[in-house]
């Protein structure tokens, strides 16, 4: 039999770089669902202003009459708020890990394998942090006033008005429509490498699935999101 | 043909670096890389220069002995070891920057020597099956599946050279153990310490200081055995599933 010749330095799964990168991947897909309802919300914006309105009431009562008003929203709201916390906290631990993984670089590098959304991963997510912050000022909060429909409509009586008067200002367009790139491609490598990580993709079938899943749904999502504030600006919908 | 060879010099593990320019020429399209490094060094010999360390043992591609950084690719730019890499693959007048594997977990030795005993480490620490010794059972008594002997013979190939950790960009060794633990997971002989085997490989790989995956790629396109990207997801399932470190 053999003799442990070696003390085993940690035992127990918490705190180990697979453990961060799970808690990274199970944070990743509760946005990805979010996303993609968010997403679909958006698209009433198509429907006129009835509907986009309706909508927007709707999630507020979402729940009743057994939850209170707001009720099920705050709660999703906590879930998405840890998970926020949970994804970044583990990101930046593991991206200090790997910094003191190689303190001496390269002086020459090449990168053969890595996709150029997999290079923009922690750029791509610190600066999808700040667009959310701002996202969230804007829209939710409703602090930053752009256009001239935010001074008149606050998002509780018409939302519909507060995102076509914002998004008639040009530059708060290309803001969104840059935002909606980096989210393409954090979706893109970020789908492929949580089903990674979470272990559905042991045979090589089933990682030319994953990466297929995660090109349709980052691009789902991102032209979804892209095409709201798109046609608001060409004045399609006004 | 004619080559300038930009070679990393370093005394010893705690003395300052630096890439120092070396010209060389009539090299043969026949020579592997390390011949020509070995004529290199002949020369600097005979011009009473201290010859460029490197690592090298069988020189056929099997032991997992040479590294080096070739232009910024783990042994090179074709899918072999450095060994195994021939001189064919460069032109005339080509630059060549030669650097050591690149990881806190492989501390510089000299030159482009890295000491790799942090993969050895890795392997004490679970990568075996713990078996009496003795007389060898018959080889037919342990029915193994033709997909399953085939995944552990392909991962078995892994000769833990470390140009997975090389090219990694956060110097992470899951490629080696994902071969490692898949190799063994995929025999009846590797189940009773499945569990244990992946928590406890995985708790030496971060105590030695290796960084995490993020699944880019760079480790299976640089290894010289092809290892596929699959490994990781199969260590990950494991580790994921375990329940017991003993």
């Amino acid at each position: 039999m053999a003799t442990r010749t070696l003390p085993v330095k940690r035992t127990g799964k918490a705190g180990s770089t697979v453990f961060l990168k799970t808690l990274m991947a199970v944070t990743g897909i509760i946005f990805v669902l979010f996303v993609l309802a968010h997403m679909y919300g958006n698209l009433k914006l198509f429907f006129g202003e009835q509907s986009f309105n309706d909508y927007s009431e709707g999630l507020r009562t979402l729940g009743e009459p057994e939850l209170p008003r707001h009720g099920l929203l705050t709660i999703l709201e906590i879930i998405l708020g840890v998970s926020v916390v949970l994804h970044i906290y583990s990101a930046i631990a593991l991206w200090k890990r790997a910094q003191h993984a190689r303190p001496v670089r390269y002086t020459v590098k090449k990168r053969v394998a890595a996709s150029i959304s997999s290079k923009w991963m922690r750029w791509g997510g610190v600066f999808l942090a700040l667009f959310i912050v701002w996202h969230l000022l804007e829209f939710t909060l409703v602090r930053i006033n752009v256009g001239s429909g935010g001074q008149v409509a606050g998002i509780t009586q018409n939302p519909y008005e507060l995102v076509v008067h914002s998004f008639q200002v040009w530059w708060l367009t290309v803001i969104y429509l840059v935002a909606m790139v980096a989210l393409f491609m954090h979706l893109n490598h970020g789908i492929w490498s949580a089903s990674q990580t979470l272990g559905w993709t042991s045979t090589p079938s089933a990682r030319v699935k994953a990466k297929a899943i995660a090109l349709v749904v980052a691009l789902v999502v991102s032209i979804g999101f892209a095409i709201c504030p798109f046609f608001v600006l060409v004045g399609v919908i006004s | 043909m004619n080559l300038t060879l930009k070679i990393w010099r370093q005394d010893g593990p705690n003395d300052a670096g630096a890439l120092v320019t070396y010209p060389i020429s009539d090299v043969s399209e026949d020579m592997s890389f390390l011949e020509m490094l070995d004529v290199l060094n002949e020369q600097l010999i005979l011009d009473g220069k201290e010859p460029v360390a490197f690592d090298s043992d069988c020189r056929e591609g099997i032991c997992g002995m040479c590294s080096l950084m070739i232009n910024g690719m783990a042994h090179g730019p074709e899918v072999t070891t450095t060994c195994q890499l021939h001189m064919r693959s460069f032109k005339d007048g080509d630059e060549i920057t030669i650097e050591p594997w690149r990881a806190e977990a492989f501390p510089l030795v000299k030159d482009l020597i890295v000491d790799r005993s942090s993969f050895d480490r890795i392997i004490q620490a679970g990568g075996y099956i713990s078996v009496n010794t003795g007389a060898a059972p018959e080889a037919h008594s342990v029915p193994v599946s033709k997909p399953a002997a085939d995944r552990a013979f392909n991962t078995a190939t892994c000769i833990g050279c470390g140009a997975c950790v090389a090219a990694c960009p956060n110097a992470s060794a899951m490629l080696f153990m994902g071969a490692k633990v898949t190799h063994l997971g995929e025999l009846p002989q590797g189940q009773p310490e499945r569990d244990a085997r992946v928590i406890k490989m995985i708790n030496e790989h971060d105590a030695e200081g290796f960084g995490g995956c993020t699944n880019i790629g760079e480790c299976a396109a640089a290894c010289p055995k092809e290892i596929p990207l699959d490994v990781i997801s199969q260590l990950n399932h494991d580790f994921r599933k375990a329940k017991h470190a003993h």
